[in-house]
């Protein structure tokens, strides 16, 4: 029951997020939202796995965090670079 | 023993759900993508925490811990990462934060020559 009560939160949380992410304005706000979106999915998923007493579905939340960090960095990189073999010139923050 | 795992493990899942949905609140009522990336650090932080380590008083000693510690560790340390890659990418596309006085103006301005790109 409690496992539900978590998951509608998320759920609701995730609509807010949505809603940021539809109306932006600008791409940032929309990659932010997108990032945010895509950890919430991963709580989605942990809870979901321990509503239905199926706790392996935390394999799936780990490559979900995996991938939601990989495609983050991805866009943010093309949309500062236009470009995904950007090197970092010697900047000491790096490519990113 | 049990009802007290039970309680607090509860009372975290709880609190992470609270700080999630002041995150999302957050999100949509603050008003430039600088302030709202503080919200965001919120669920990532605050949120993803305090529900992952309520889930693993729930499941106890097992591999499904290790698993729950295995994404806090991840999101631990890729958010900030990601975080700070968006700003990086924000305000060298001269998105610049929303400041009430010149002088903050004028901050934000220098703030965006230290980090310029190449």
């Amino acid at each position: 029951m409690m496992y539900a009560v978590a998951a509608a939160g998320v759920v609701v949380t995730m609509l807010m997020v949505l809603v940021r992410a539809l109306v932006g304005p600008s791409i940032y706000n929309r990659i932010l939202a997108v990032n945010v979106f895509g950890t919430l999915s991963v709580m989605l998923i942990a809870i979901y796995g321990f509503v239905d007493g199926r706790p392996e579905f935390l394999d799936l939340a780990i490559v979900y965090a995996l991938i939601n960090f990989i495609g983050t960095i991805a866009v943010t990189k093309y949309v500062t670079f236009s470009d995904m073999g950007h090197g970092d010139d010697g900047d000491p923050a790096g490519d990113i | 023993m049990d009802a007290v795992l039970d309680a607090l493990s509860w009372i975290f899942i709880v609190g992470g759900i609270v700080f999630s949905l002041i995150g999302g609140y957050g999100l949509l009522k603050l008003k430039d993508v600088y302030a709202r990336l503080h919200a965001a650090s919120l669920i990532d932080t605050l949120g993803v925490g305090l529900i992952m380590t309520g889930l693993m008083f729930q499941a106890g000693l097992t591999l499904v811990t290790a698993k729950l510690a295995l994404i806090l560790v991840f999101i631990f340390f890729t958010s900030p990462t990601a975080t700070f890659a968006l700003a990086r990418a924000a305000i060298n596309h001269d998105v610049l934060p929303e400041v009430d006085t010149p002088e903050e103006r004028a901050m934000a301005h220098e703030t965006k020559t230290d980090t310029g790109v190449a």
